[in-house]
């Protein structure tokens, strides 16, 4: 399998402009206004092979959804590289392919309130030359056809439609533009249980059916290693373990993902209810001033005095895994 | 036991709209004992928190409570006067909301918030409002807490503030708590905290709490009842375990068996066809009808409430339980054999 989505030591930082009351009363006591800088993403480098999907897990704040951006092309990273299929997502700060898509978590935001489903799903491959405006009628419907709504649904208003029905609507627009790769950034975060095993079943035809391949983002551990070939769990900006789903749900080596792991409620198989939680300590530190060593180490029960100091790098370890971890757990 | 903490009885709150009138709750009955933890699953719009409301007296125009008991301790609360519901609320009844951004007041202070909260229930001096606000934040796990009482809203995390909204809740040492989402907007780390730190309060202080969900998964780890809802009406209820591992209504089995979690990693989940329905053109009969795979023409009829063993289910056509004791297994018919294929996308 070829490499399709290439990250190479991307690092994206996010700088606060200081107002300029702020900069001129600085400057009158003599002091020097300092910007804030936040790292969201800081030095990932990630791979995903064509037709496969990697879940990128973590809490909120920790990177992903920016991640997310960079991989489609939405954001330019501050240094690094974002590649797909070989070559470069971007040229002078503006993406120059409509081969990567992304589809966002709340459908109630993404869509234009005041254009029509038919025009929100054909404007982007009018706009690129996709189609001629005479084949768009058909092909919104055939859009529409692949997400499961009829094609009346064309000339509805977003409001129309149930929370449901819209993220269908955001996923005919991504597809419409013909990409080879979905970036999904939370897509059933908010849909009711129900509705959510709906949506999951229509990636994985779509999947199948059109050999995407899938950045699949969320926070949700069960439906990651649902939908996802391999898993990256980050926390406070970088990568701490990536491997391949069975081996990281069965056999977490970064205390974090273990830590994760526990926390959150699943029922058993037979329907049983959720074991005992054990709760991980602490919160996650401010991505304004993260750290030093590893990010993780305050609210590790492994940390020794190495951690406090030393960035731990992702390693191999094993099976077509990497761990970002001095001491890793064994399997 | 003696009688219950609160005793719900055929509650219906009702929402006239232009469209017309929506019964957002239709007879919901249902009890907490002292020290009960009780699981509320539903839907959007199924009428959980339009439930948890109705109990506190917190529905307003368009909505009403059109019928229906609620006592707690033997009290009545519907068509209490406003000033006996105020001193209830806070000292005998209180609420956790889903979202901590928008129930506490982004212009007061963590310490002046108690402390409104306190003086409503009161008249305690300075020295015992600060050591009562500390001894509450310490409680739910607020490291440092005599730090945090001079701090805003805005200063504290989604964690912080909800762990604040609940230290509220517990202040005047209510006997009963209705938490509603309360860790939906949380990180899984977050929540697991504050689910441990709920259980130990409930358990510490007998108190009882009715925890309001969409997440089953989340609910099983703390409620030893579940009831479920769907279209404003109770559809199950009984002990967890027993609900999640056998469940009597469809819908019930067609939501734990649409989780992730039960099926393997790839593979289509099962579905429940369509989507809730609209509360206000509900037609007669079983409100889940349309989505289930067993329905019958018996189903444009309500169903009423059959109750067994301490399990209660509203449905012509309950699941047969895989081990029932009086079904004899060589001659019954195929006990759960349907469920795989009624629920099946279409």
């Amino acid at each position: 399998m070829t490499d399709f989505i290439q990250l190479d030591r991307v690092t994206r930082r996010f700088t606060s402009t200081v107002p300029l009351t702020e900069r001129l009363a600085k400057r009158l006591t003599g002091a020097r206004a300092s910007a804030t800088v936040v790292h969201a993403v800081e030095d990932v480098s990630l791979t995903i092979a064509q037709g496969e999907t990697l879940g990128l897990v973590g809490e909120s704040g920790c990177g992903k959804s920016t991640l997310g951006r960079v991989a489609a092309g939405i954001l330019p990273p501050s240094s690094g590289s974002a590649r797909l299929d070989g070559a470069p997502l971007m040229t002078r700060q503006r993406k120059n392919t409509t081969r990567i898509q992304m589809v966002f978590q709340d459908p109630f935001a993404s869509l234009n309130p005041r254009m029509r489903v038919g025009d929100i799903i054909s404007e982007g491959p009018l706009a690129h030359g996709l189609i001629a405006r005479n084949e768009a009628h058909a092909d919104c419907a055939r859009w529409l056809a692949a997400v499961g709504l009829d094609a009346d649904a064309a000339q509805r208003f977003a409001h129309q439609f149930s929370g449901g029905q819209r993220q269908r609507v955001a996923i005919a627009r991504a597809l419409a533009m013909r990409p080879h790769a979905l970036v999904c950034d939370e897509p059933v975060a908010s849909l009711d249980v129900s509705i959510q095993a709906q949506i999951i079943n229509l990636f994985l035809k779509l999947r199948r059916e059109l050999k995407l391949t899938m950045l699949f983002i969320s926070h949700d551990l069960s439906v990651v290693r649902h939908v996802s070939d391999r898993v990256a769990i980050m926390y406070l900006g970088r990568i701490v373990e990536i491997g391949r789903t069975e081996d990281i749900f069965n056999s977490p080596r970064h205390p974090y993902t273990r830590a994760l792991l526990d926390s959150a409620p699943r029922l058993a198989q037979d329907g049983s209810p959720a074991q005992e939680i054990h709760p991980i300590q602490g919160e996650l530190p401010s991505p304004i001033n993260p750290p030093p060593g590893c990010a993780f180490h305050q609210r590790c029960a492994f940390a020794q005095a190495r951690c406090h100091s030393e960035l731990p790098q992702l390693r191999t370890s094993g099976n077509a895994r990497e761990v970002a971890c001095h001491f890793p757990l064994e399997t | 036991m003696s009688a219950p903490l609160l005793q719900v009885r055929d509650l219906a709150t009702h929402f006239s709209t232009r469209a017309g009138i929506a019964k957002a709750v239709d007879g919901v009955s249902f009890d907490v004992a002292a020290g009960e933890i009780v699981g509320l699953v539903g839907e959007s719009g199924s009428g959980k928190s339009v439930t948890g409301y109705s109990i506190l007296g917190l529905v307003s125009p368009p909505g009403r409570i059109v019928a229906g008991s609620v006592k707690l301790d033997g009290q009545e609360m519907i068509g209490m006067a406003q000033a006996g519901l105020r001193s209830f609320r806070g000292r005998r009844i209180a609420m956790v909301f889903q979202d901590p951004m928008s129930t506490l007041n982004p212009v007061l202070s963590v310490a002046a918030q108690m402390r409104l909260a306190m003086l409503a229930h009161g008249k305690p001096d300075a020295a015992q409002m600060q050591q009562r606000s500390i001894d509450a934040l310490a409680r739910v796990g607020i490291p440092d807490p005599q730090r945090r009482l001079e701090a805003y809203p805005h200063q504290l995390s989604g964690g912080m503030r909800q762990r604040v909204a609940i230290a509220i809740a517990f202040l005047n040492h209510p006997g009963l708590v209705i938490c509603d989402e309360p860790t939906t907007a949380l990180d899984v780390s977050i929540q697991a905290q504050i689910l441990v730190e709920m259980k130990t309060l409930a358990r510490e202080a007998g108190v009882g709490l009715v925890w309001i969900s969409h997440d089953l998964a989340t609910v099983s780890v703390l409620a030893t009842r579940l009831l479920v809802m769907y279209a404003g009406r109770l559809i199950e209820e009984g002990a967890t375990a027993e609900v999640l591992r056998r469940p009597r209504h469809p819908y019930t089995q067609g939501l734990i068996d649409s989780l992730p979690s039960r099926a393997s990693p790839g593979r289509d989940l099962v579905q429940i066809p369509g989507a809730t329905p609209s509360l206000i053109h509900l037609a007669s009969g079983c409100a889940f009808r349309e989505r289930c795979g067993y329905a019958s023409s018996a189903c444009g009829q309500a169903p009423g409430q059959t109750v067994d063993n301490g399990r209660t289910w509203r449905c012509h056509h309950p699941l047969t339980l895989g081990k029932s004791a009086d079904v004899d297994s060589s001659t019954s018919a195929p006990t759960r054999a349907p469920t795989s294929s009624a629920l099946q996308s279409p």
